[in-house]
């Protein structure tokens, strides 16, 4: 709490506008696509392997993952529960939020629903942004989400990044922060597009257990409306026929 | 019509007769349905008093349903939203009907409304059909703001927050009125449990009994038409209006057409889009209420964006609140603002047509305005735009007393 006023009294108290726009720069869309069964086991996996140390997905359960990603139970269990969890179990984490917000300030949040909240283009945006800077208390900052409290744990896969900007004063005394571009540092394990892609993966699943049943939903629509298209055209020629009568 | 015949002769004998001597459904069946005589030149507008009876009817039912497996739990509130959306078979269905009801509820409503203004529904002898109509949208207008607090996102909180803070405008107990309105001194757990009573009993009843009392007024004066004609004033041997057409069976299946269209799009948007880019379900309202953090821009949903822009254009809070009522109680008293005798916007010269259009204009921007940022500009628009809405009703009044008109016919002519 003490920090988040922190931050935002910095915020408020600096001149610097970012020409991004204020920290939250999209500059591509996510692109995902939630029928894609392959994506979202990828982002599954990414998820369990990289997220789920602190974020949990409390509303989701590791069963319906399974059903929706079409896996046995034993595939399930074998390739993407990490914990003792059982298969019916919430995709809970052994954090508190109060142990969470002991050790990072803030505890990170669920991830349940998290896309709907901040849609895929933010989120996939976000995970590909992060660049190396010092001035930071985690030593990392982000275009899309500027001094955010995570640091960037995909790193290794990403590799080290820094961030150039321009600095120009306008004819107020404001000073603007224009980006440049990114300079690797190091390269990471993947290249720029498998990285991409993996983000793509991992939000498309963010966005797939925001909403599981958008995936029946989606499937029933045709039908649903096709039914009502019917109904409508003999409730019209039914009320065409009685105001025959009229006149 | 053999089938009208018959039920009233098995009305005397039989079990109807026998039901009939100690209850008059068969007279009751007549008076509002097969013998209630509604003009004949009903159009696109008159679908929506029925339209707005289907979405109360999916409100209750999907309502009931949803009551069945949430708790206004503050703890829990929000994760059982989640639980209805997973884990209950259907769940996310009865969900999105319901929340996409709540919008399609004000859609319906303000294009009924609007019916009004167009036609002069509210004037004599319509005036109570009118009065109840906005006691309606009222209830309707307590009923969702109680039921977005439900499922406990931070927009929920912060809205709740917001609109119970209005109170306090009131002069000497605002304070003492904010607490007693909320049941603590800030939005809590409280505050869910009586929300939930009031939403899920308390206005239900309310909006059921209005609408009863609603129709049985308007079936008592009858139904006004896109001539503003009274049907009443022409009438055969028998009695029966030579405009008008029974309700049932004209009008019960023209308005089975008509639910057939909107139940297109309503399907449409349950299924396909039910968040509507967020305009029907806010994306702040996914992320669990937390009085630590205020979302980007409090804003409520789009139904109530129109009032919300006024509140904001006053600088004062107090006056903010008063004029925002203002905007609300105006409307009560359209019926005796509008004093031309003429009813239909067919037979009123241009300057009323003008003025209802810019009206209309206004209350939209208005509503767009109330879902922004605000800005000086956006400020500066929404004041001149308030300023508009109030000055409508001043001049309608003045207007009005000496209207000049076009001669109103006698009949409904055929088209």
């Amino acid at each position: 709490m003490k920090k988040n006023i922190l931050i935002l009294l910095s915020l408020l108290a600096s001149s610097w506008v970012m020409a991004a726009g204020g920290g939250s720069y999209i500059g591509e869309k996510a692109h995902t696509n939630i029928r894609s069964v392959d994506s979202l086991r990828s982002g599954a996996k990414t998820f369990m392997n990289y997220c789920m140390g602190c974020h949990s997905m409390n509303f989701q359960r590791y069963n319906r993952v399974a059903e929706d990603l079409g896996l046995t139970e034993d595939e399930m269990m074998e390739s993407l529960v990490l914990t003792d969890a059982k298969f019916t179990d919430k995709m809970e984490i052994a954090m508190t939020s109060a142990q969470g917000d002991k050790w990072f300030g803030k505890a990170p949040p669920d991830l349940t629903v998290i896309a709907k909240a901040r849609g895929v283009d933010w989120l996939y945006n976000f995970l590909i942004n992060y660049y190396v800077d010092p001035t930071t208390p985690s030593g990392w900052n982000n275009l899309t989400f500027e001094n955010a409290s995570m640091p960037h744990i995909l790193w290794e896969l990403q590799g080290l990044r820094k961030a150039d900007f321009e600095v120009t004063t306008d004819e107020e005394g404001n000073k603007h922060k224009e980006f440049i571009g990114f300079e690797t540092i190091q390269p990471g394990s993947m290249s720029e597009q498998e990285y991409k892609d993996t983000v793509r993966d991992l939000v498309n699943f963010l966005d797939y257990s925001s909403e599981p049943a958008q995936l029946i939903r989606m499937s029933y629509a045709p039908w649903v409306l096709l039914f009502v298209s019917v109904f409508t055209l003999l409730a019209y020629l039914l009320k065409v026929n009685y105001f025959r009568d009229v006149h | 019509m053999g089938k009208i015949a018959s039920s009233s002769d098995k009305s005397a004998n039989g079990f109807m007769g026998w039901l009939n001597a100690r209850l008059p459904v068969t007279q009751f069946y007549k008076d509002h349905l097969s013998e209630y005589y509604a003009p004949k030149n009903f159009n696109f507008w008159y679908f929506f008093g029925s339209l707005a009876l289907l979405v109360l009817v999916n409100q209750l039912l999907t309502g009931i349903w949803l009551t069945m497996h949430y708790k206004p739990d503050a703890a829990q509130a929000f994760g059982m939203v989640e639980y209805i959306m997973r884990d209950v078979p259907w769940g996310w269905l009865i969900r999105y009907l319901h929340t996409t009801g709540a919008s399609a509820f004000f859609v319906v409503i303000y294009f009924h409304m609007f019916r009004g203004l167009l036609y002069g529904s509210y004037k004599k002898p319509r005036e109570l059909v009118w009065v109840i109509g906005m006691v309606i949208y009222l209830a309707l207008m307590a009923e969702a703001f109680m039921g977005y607090v439900l499922p406990w996102g931070n927009m929920s909180y912060w809205g709740a927050k917001v609109i119970t803070q209005l109170f306090g405008a009131v002069p000497f107990f605002g304070d003492s009125l904010v607490e007693w309105v909320r049941g603590d001194y800030l939005i809590s757990d409280a505050t869910l449990n009586r929300f939930f009573a009031l939403h899920v009993v308390a206005l239900p009843l309310v909006i059921v009994a209005l609408v009863v009392i609603h129709i049985a007024a308007l079936h008592t004066v009858g139904s006004n038409n896109p001539e503003g004609i009274d049907i009443k004033k022409h009438k055969d041997e028998d009695g029966k209006p030579l405009d008008g057409i029974p309700f049932h069976p004209y009008y019960t299946v023209k308005d089975i057409f008509g639910v057939g269209v909107f139940l297109l799009i309503f399907l449409f948007i349950v299924f396909v889009k039910p968040d509507m880019g967020g305009l029907f379900l806010e994306h702040d309202n996914y992320v669990p209420a937390n009085p630590a953090v205020t979302p980007e821009h409090i804003k409520p949903v789009w139904y109530f964006t129109p009032f919300y822009a006024m509140l904001r254009a006053v600088p004062d809070m107090q006056m903010g609140a008063l004029i925002m009522l203002l905007a609300i109680v105006v409307l009560f008293f359209l019926p005796w603002l509008d004093r031309s005798p003429v009813k239909s916007i067919r037979y009123r010269r241009w300057p009323y047509k003008l003025m209802l259009g810019l009206f209309a204009v206004a209350f939209v921007i208005l509503g767009w305005l109330g879902m922004q940022g605000a800005t000086e500009l956006y400020k500066l628009m929404a004041q001149v735009l308030t300023a508009f809405y109030f000055f409508y009703f001043i001049w309608l009044f003045i207007y009005s007393r000496n209207e000049k008109y076009h001669e109103v016919p006698e009949r409904i002519e055929d088209h």
